[in-house]
């Protein structure tokens, strides 16, 4: 199975990401405010995820590190 | 159990944040030109030349050597550069104000002198750097700071289909218009990067990929909004594909 790993501080919480995540276990943590003053994104199960690297593909800033 | 990184930043984009909005889609085009490079074994020998517009930083994001030029002016400088070195990889960067407004006659003498270089050219239909003003490839209707009823046809006339307008010059070799709003359409839109840089190499010579981009804060529009438009609105104007190769 996969992994993701955000680089949290840089995210801009554009929700790109979650946009094309197939299995829907990425959401806005409305709970924390990054430096850049976003609310960044997190996953909410990682033991759903595939690895399928999507929502890195589609994050225009890079933050989004994928493993398998 | 262990684990393999199977996405990373690649090597040939230094360690350094965006400048970037939310959600704008620079961010990807800069990373595929770099996985691009860096995949066809050219990181030591490539040399980018950055436009004038919101992409202007883009010399502090590619890791290799880079050339800052005059607004629209990126085909001149990138045409000095390749006769001087003719073995190097030499690509422009440029969004539509820089390439089909005020730097037209630069990138139409390039090509019709089939300028060995790689261009890549960002339309995000508006000038995003300087608070989204009207650009020659604004939709009719699209509203933007000078058109705020949105543009007006018989005022500023049609936007210019740079692609098509490009592949009418006998010296064009390939170009293509490609967007990335999705896994499918950036794995287009790096496939046609990769040719045009591999068809650069063989010494083909212009290329040009035509890559339409998102401008969010220009637009008005959320980040996931602004992808939906683009998709329906821009390509409806703006047909993908390949326009020409071969000349
Ligand atoms: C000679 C000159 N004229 C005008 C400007 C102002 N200017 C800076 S960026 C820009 C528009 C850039 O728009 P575009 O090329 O579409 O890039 P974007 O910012 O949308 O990525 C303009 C008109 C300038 N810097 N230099
Ligand atoms: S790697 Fe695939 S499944 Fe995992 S979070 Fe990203 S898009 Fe979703
Ligand atoms: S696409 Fe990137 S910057 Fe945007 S919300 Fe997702 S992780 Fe954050
Ligand atoms: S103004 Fe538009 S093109 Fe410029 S960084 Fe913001 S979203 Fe991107």
């Amino acid at each position: 199975m996969g992994k993701v790993k955000f680089k949290e501080d840089a995210c801009k919480g554009c929700r790109l990401c979650m946009s094309v995540c197939p299995k829907k276990i990425l959401k806005i943590d409305e709970t924390k405010v990054n430096p850049k003053g976003y609310h960044p994104v997190t996953c909410t199960d990682l033991n759903q995820c595939t690895g399928c690297t999507f929502c890195a593909v589609m994050c225009p800033d890079l933050i989004i590190e994928v493993y398998r | 159990m262990s684990e393999t990184l199977v996405f990373k930043r690649p090597d040939m984009l230094r360690n350094v944040g965006f400048h970037y909005c939310p959600g704008c889609t620079h961010g990807i085009i800069h990373r595929l030109i770099a996985e691009c490079i860096e995949e066809l074994g050219l990181s030591d020998k490539t040399i980018g030349v950055a436009p004038v517009g919101c992409s202007v930083l883009a010399y502090d994001y590619f890791n290799c050597d880079m050339q800052e030029a005059a607004h629209g002016r990126a085909p001149a400088v990138a045409t000095g550069i390749k006769r001087v070195h003719e073995d190097a990889c030499v690509f422009t960067y440029q969004g539509d104000g820089d390439l089909a407004s005020i730097g037209t006659a630069e990138i139409i003498h390039a090509a019709a002198r089939s300028e060995n270089i790689s261009v890549f050219f960002v339309n995000n239909a508006i000038y995003g750097m300087t608070g989204g003003q009207m650009a020659p490839t604004t939709l009719v209707g699209q509203k933007a700071t000078t058109s705020p009823h949105g543009r007006n046809q018989k005022y500023a006339g049609m936007p210019i289909r740079m692609s098509e307008v490009m592949a009418a010059i006998e010296g064009a070799y390939y170009i293509e218009r490609v967007m990335v709003v999705d896994v499918k359409s950036i794995n287009n839109a790096k496939k046609a990067i990769k040719k045009s840089l591999q068809y650069q190499m063989e010494g083909k010579g212009f290329s040009m990929v035509e890559i339409l981009s998102t401008c969010p804060t220009g637009w008005g529009m959320t980040p996931l909004d602004a992808v939906e438009w683009l998709k329906k609105d821009m390509v409806d104007y703006y047909p993908l594909g390949l326009i020409k190769e071969g000349n």
